[in-house]
């Protein structure tokens, strides 16, 4: 009898290993949270906001969530290696004002401008990674001085230079039309209107997604932002990782200030400001943890449609759009129980 | 002690032989006239109690920094290393006790982080699993899941996972840097395990810890620091356990406490009895002033060639 009862388990088993079920496997990737989130908000809004359902408005519903979705890839990578940019919003605006204001001025063809921009953006990028890592001040300081300076840098030389607080049209200026048809053009697939943004979105989280868990650059990231010593100790290079990191959240900000400038071809100079915590937000729903070392970039992307849904579906449901706000705090804070539960069970169990 | 010069003529030089070592911090002498050697399939253990120049000598070998004093040899050759890559490019690899792990990330890619092998732009992502799974059963682990996140694995299996990917990326020598120290006993039987699985592979092992009960077991050889100074260089056949245990206590050292707190009177006399009867028990005392004779290479080592 006792023979039966102390039985040894079978050999080389970690008996401590318990089986998990193709459903549990699904819940413990770090989108599947987003996943479930952005389902029901579908549900939700389908059922109480009957404009919702037709194929058009939501067709709006995506272009809203493309212009975050854009940033909110670089932005989630970034978070993934343990840094914030809260310079990104501002920074979208920033490139397209120096767009249109340096074509405009200098009578340029629109693509001069726009690869001034391009210089500008990633020249942003750089020196918010580099004083991050030369100076090892958190992230969270830097990009906030920087997030002040690039607000007040658009606001003053826009004034300055134009005496508007807008930028001036530039849809005569040569180039205008075809760097348009890149940016900020649309088709049409059965009767519905698509912009080419959506496109853009989906591939910008395509390649993020590809780059972070099929490449040794996404191997890195998440090491740098895992534990840096250790990163370190076994040879990646910790510091021109995250520069790097800064400057590809600086490259999509040209980008997205690309497709707004040539969507409506003025920019307000004062735009911008808030929307890098919608990034954030969107990073930190999809599943990226704000100590860094964990997250996804689809997450991410369903974060910025959860965040376009719950936008467009308010006004959709003929809601007063004043309480979105409180939408998008509550799902942040529902996010990050979520996360801070699954990263305990990642790391806690011994 | 130059005798160690003159031995294993027959078999082949010592993957790692330190003749006289010392190093010097300015005026601070943190290491003395130490001798060491590991061989292929061999298990040197360093035993030291904190401040006993273990990390000095972990720092010499692993390529930090250089002996001011004495020579470093591998595999017979004089070698001076300005860094710790040129050491592991003669293979000695070092596992530090913090073992450069990232705790969320799944176990391969830890396994192959700095390390990545690509096809074209993508890594290789099925070879490097396979590879980490293969080589974790090597060291006796057998691993259900190579994408749980590492830190789901105990300490010992986390040390494992260390040790093997030094082993995989080409390392002959193996420097242990207090493996079992933050382990409870079940765990440090585990990493032991590993210990004597690396040495059945063929591989030298220079195992640092404080604690002889977990160097007795899988040691070849027994170095003992104590304060920058070789207070004994033993093969296992001149040693027992208990006379490790001794050195390490510092025989005479504990018998000097227990007088101090035989002085002191009160509650603490009766500490020093237990300690005097112990240093009795262990029969020490005075035995271990001055140096022992640090190498009678009179036997040769047990080498395996596995």
């Amino acid at each position: 009898m006792t023979d039966t009862i102390e039985a040894a388990p079978p050999p080389q088993l970690d008996e401590r290993v318990g089986r998990r079920s193709a459903v549990a496997r699904l819940f413990a990737r770090p989108e599947a949270g987003a996943l479930a989130g952005a389902i029901i908000i579908y549900v939700f809004f389908f059922v109480v906001a009957p404009p919702f359902r037709n194929a058009s408005s939501f067709s709006s519903v995506l272009y809203v969530s493309s212009t975050y979705g854009l940033m909110a890839a670089p932005v989630a990578l970034l978070m993934i290696g343990g840094e914030f940019d809260l310079s990104a919003g501002v920074a979208v605006t920033s490139s397209a004002l120096c767009c249109s204001l340096f074509s405009y001025e200098f009578t340029t063809n629109m693509w001069v401008g726009v690869l001034v921009a391009l210089v500008l953006s990633l020249v942003i990028g750089f020196i918010n990674g580099w004083v991050v890592v030369k100076t090892g001040i958190p992230s969270f300081l830097v990009t906030l001085g920087t997030f002040f300076m690039l607000q007040g840098l658009n606001l003053a030389l826009t004034q300055t230079i134009t005496n508007q607080v807008a930028s001036p049209s530039i849809s005569n200026i040569q180039g205008f039309n075809s760097a348009q048809k890149v940016f900020a053009s649309s088709f049409s697939i059965g009767g519905v209107n698509i912009r080419t943004s959506i496109i853009y979105w989906i591939v910008i989280v395509a390649i993020a997604t590809w780059i972070l868990l099929r490449t040794r650059t996404g191997n890195w990231i998440f090491s740098v932002g895992g534990s840096a010593p250790s990163a370190r100790a076994v040879g990646v290079p910790v510091g021109r990782m995250k520069i790097a990191l800064f400057m590809g959240v600086g490259l999509l900000a040209w980008f997205t200030g690309m497709i707004i400038l040539f969507q409506f071809n003025t920019i307000q100079s004062g735009q911008g400001v808030g929307n890098e915590f919608v990034y954030i937000i969107a990073a930190v729903v999809g599943g990226c943890l704000l100590t860094g070392g964990y997250g996804s970039a689809v997450g991410a992307g369903i974060g910025a449609l959860i965040f376009g849904m719950v936008n467009q579906g308010i006004v959709y449901a003929g809601w007063d759009p004043d309480w979105f706000t409180f939408f998008v705090g509550a799902l942040l804070l529902g996010a990050i129980l979520l996360n801070t539960y699954i990263r305990r069970r990642a790391e806690a169990n011994r | 002690m130059t005798s160690t010069l003159e031995s294993n003529q027959k078999t082949a030089d010592p993957l790692v032989r330190l003749t006289n070592a010392g190093k010097h911090y300015g005026t601070i002498i943190a290491l003395s006239d130490i001798s060491l050697e590991v061989s292929a399939g061999e298990v040197t253990c360093v035993l030291g109690d904190n401040g006993a120049g273990k990390s000095t000598l972990i720092k010499i070998i692993a390529g930090l920094h250089q002996p001011s004093e004495g020579t470093y040899e591998v595999e017979g050759e004089a070698v001076a290393f300005s860094s710790p890559r040129e050491a592991l490019e003669r293979g000695i690899a070092t596992v530090y006790q913090d073992l450069a792990v990232v705790p969320l990330m799944p176990v391969w890619r830890n396994f192959f982080l700095g390390n990545e092998v690509s096809k074209g732009l993508r890594m290789d992502i099925a070879f490097m699993r396979e590879k980490t799974k293969e080589e974790m059963l090597a060291m006796g682990i057998d691993l259900r899941d190579v994408d749980q996140p590492i830190g789901t694995l105990s300490g010992g299996e986390r040390q494992c996972v260390a040790i093997s990917r030094a082993v995989y990326f080409g390392a002959k020598v193996l420097i242990l840097d207090e493996p079992t120290a933050a382990l409870g006993v079940k765990q440090s039987g585990v990493v032991l395990k590993y210990v004597i699985q690396a040495r059945e592979r063929g591989l030298g092992v220079i195992f640092i810890t404080h604690n002889p009960h977990h160097a007795y077991p899988v040691g070849d050889r027994f170095l003992l620091l104590n304060r920058g100074r070789s207070i004994g260089y033993y093969e296992k056949s001149q040693v027992t356990r208990d006379e490790l245990t001794g050195l390490m206590a510092g025989g005479n050292e504990l018998e000097a406490l227990s007088h101090e707190l035989e002085a002191a009177g009160g509650a603490s006399a009766s500490v020093a009895a237990a300690l005097s009867e112990e240093v009795g028990e262990l029969g020490l005392a005075h035995d271990t002033d001055g140096q022992q004779p640090s190498s009678s290479h009179t036997t040769t080592p047990p080498s395996t060639s596995a």
